[in-house]
């Protein structure tokens, strides 16, 4: 066939999507260094070894000056002098755990509703009683183990390496896509020879070059840096996001399919977005949510990448484990339906 | 080919469209020859952009018959569309891509036609090829958006006001375009609302008001028409003509 130099329709409309990205400063920093910083930002706040001592405040009274001396000599704790206006802030913000009145006995002022409020109660009250003299009917022996995994942060990551999939899939896909709709170019496309359906699929595929950065940076990083484990195949990694993608990708062009404004596209985006970064249990567990919503919560298409994310980087899981397989079940129905609306209503003009 | 070899390069016959309460083209009919270059000459609100769309296969006519290339856009969307040229009037292409990158796009769509580096010489943009769209001038631009239409060395060219805001170098310079693409046998419909533009352009004009054509001939025999002028002390125009049918300026807004 006679294109006059040019590659198959496909790959120009791919091409095309992807230099108008790279063309664009503000996609590069979302696609590239925010992954990074974000990265660098989970490891300052969780690093990866030792224990950070407990941070006590000590009100500023008679006698505080000699109990943070008494205080600081244990590393367990981080003791720091408060001022009594303060305290209530101090607390609040977690900037301490717990607040110490010195005298005899001391009072301890925390809320016991803090699970770190009641851990620092334990330490607090131990060191005290040591350096008061207390004599122990004997001391356990402590094997300290470290279990990577089990961790926050290792929990944290691949949620919000999901998160980016799902974010940059529809951020990206929609807006364009109202764009040219605004600037009367889809119009144009469609009064030439073009196929729909390449036009909406190039808009898919550009977005997948993104997803190595958008994965790779913050999963590599938090493997060798922060010190997340890897247990899983890193193809493995690689399918769950790919599929995830091209089913945000399906999702996008649902929304887009018939919105005029920049404005009503926004308002959907977070429409979608923002319940289920609540929901899919990015920062907190999703089995929290009572069992009636479990359904709709076990559904939704940013669940299923977290949960196969984890299950392949922490416990290991392989493509063909039920677990996997279902979460991609899952991710395709969100791909093709949703796919298969948008080109029915989707509006050229 | 399904069809004969016929003479008609398009036709319409009754055309009607509406949107809501307003009456956009109201029982209009066409018939243009191959090689012909054919104008479409109105105020805004004429209904000259709804009626090219319904030819370009864009809108869906409420009542009338429309016939391109000897197909209907029913059961040929597809070749005719390889086979059209289209430029509409409000497009923006994507700013961010080359003069170059663009047209690459547009003849990626066709299944003939020209290399690229052609149609860069052909609308005189070889200096511009890997400038973005978003530093060319309007009538740089204009004269892609006139090349992308090019792209797939169509038999039919339809342009929605192809030189409205353009200063009028530019506009000479795309008229040589055109000129050209008809000496290759090519044939044009063309929506305007300048007088010159018709007269230097057309074989004929078909003068639109509220969606009916009220008068359709050659520039010269519109203006001849008019016979000696009234008032007028310069030779008549095409102005003139759509005054004197309509006792309204051309372009009153």
């Amino acid at each position: 066939m006679n294109r006059g130099g040019a590659f198959h329709p496909l790959v120009e409309l791919t091409l095309a999507r992807l230099r108008e990205i790279f063309r664009e400063p503000e996609a590069l920093f979302w696609a590239f260094i925010f992954p990074i910083l974000m990265s660098v930002a989970m490891a300052v706040a969780f690093p990866s070894s030792g224990s950070a001592p407990v941070p006590v405040g000590i009100r500023q009274v008679e006698g505080a000056e000699a109990l943070r001396t008494t205080l600081a000599a244990s590393n367990a704790l981080a003791p720091r002098l408060v001022p009594a206006a303060d305290e209530g802030r101090a607390l609040r913000d977690g900037e301490v755990d717990l607040v110490i009145v010195p005298g005899t006995p001391p009072t301890y002022r925390f809320d016991p509703a803090r699970a770190e409020s009641r851990a620092a109660r334990l330490v607090l009250d131990d060191v005290l009683k040591r350096a008061a003299g207390r004599s122990d009917p004997w001391t356990a022996v402590e094997e300290h183990v470290s279990v990577p995994g089990s961790r926050y942060v290792d929990w944290l990551l691949p949620g919000l390496v999901g998160m980016g999939i799902i974010g940059t899939s529809v951020w990206g896909i929609a807006f364009s896509i109202v764009q040219a709709r605004m600037r009367k170019l889809l119009k144009r496309m469609v009064a030439s020879p073009m196929r729909r359906s390449h036009y909406l699929l190039a808009q898919v595929l550009a977005r997948l070059l993104f997803l190595l950065p958008e994965v790779g940076v913050p999963l590599l990083f938090g493997h060798y840096v922060i010190g997340m484990p890897l247990r899983g195949s890193l193809v493995a990694v690689a399918v769950v996001a790919l599929v995830g993608a091209l089913s945000c990708g399906g999702l996008a062009l649902l929304i887009a399919s018939r919105t005029k404004t920049f404005e009503a596209i926004s308002g959907l985006v977070n429409l979608i977005l923002l319940p289920m970064w609540i929901g899919s249990g990015v920062f907190f567990s999703a089995a929290r949510f009572p069992a009636v919503l479990q359904p709709f919560v076990q559904a939704l298409p940013l669940t299923a990448i977290v949960d196969a994310l984890r299950a392949i980087i922490l416990e290991g899981a392989s493509l063909a484990s039920p677990q996997v397989v279902r979460e991609l079940g899952i991710l395709a129905a969100w791909g093709i339906i949703p796919f298969v609306i948008a080109l029915k209503i989707f509006r050229w003009r | 080919m399904t069809q004969v070899a016929t003479d008609i390069a398009f036709q319409c016959i009754g055309l009607h469209k509406r949107y809501g309460d307003v009456v956009a083209v109201d029982g209009l009919s066409l018939s243009v020859r191959r090689g012909e270059c054919f104008g479409l000459l109105g105020p805004n609100g004429a209904g000259k952009t709804t009626t090219i769309e319904i030819l370009e296969g864009l809108l869906v006519p409420d009542a009338g018959d429309v016939e391109v290339l000897g197909l209907r856009w029913g059961s040929h969307e597809h070749e005719l569309r390889q086979r059209l040229g289209i430029q509409l009037q409000e497009t923006q292409l994507a700013d961010k891509l080359t003069v170059e990158e663009t047209l690459r796009l547009f003849r990626s769509f066709y299944h003939r036609g020209r290399e690229v580096a052609e149609l860069l010489q052909l609308v005189e943009l070889e200096s511009k090829r890997t400038s973005w769209v978003s530093k060319l001038s309007g009538g740089q631009k204009q004269r892609l958006s006139v090349a992308s239409a090019l792209a797939g060395a169509p038999d039919l060219l339809f342009l929605d006001e192809p030189t409205t805001g353009l200063d009028p170098q530019s506009r000479r310079q795309l008229w040589g375009i055109l000129q050209r693409f008809r000496a290759d046998g090519g044939t044009i419909l063309l929506t305007t609302h300048y007088m010159d533009e018709a007269e230097v352009l057309c074989d004929r004009v078909a003068i639109v008001d509220k969606g009916k054509v009220i008068a359709l001939d050659t520039p010269k025999a519109l203006i001849a028409t008019l016979g000696q002028p009234r008032v007028i002390t310069h030779h008549g125009t095409l102005e003139d003509v759509f005054m004197s049918l309509t006792g309204r300026l051309l372009r009153e807004e």
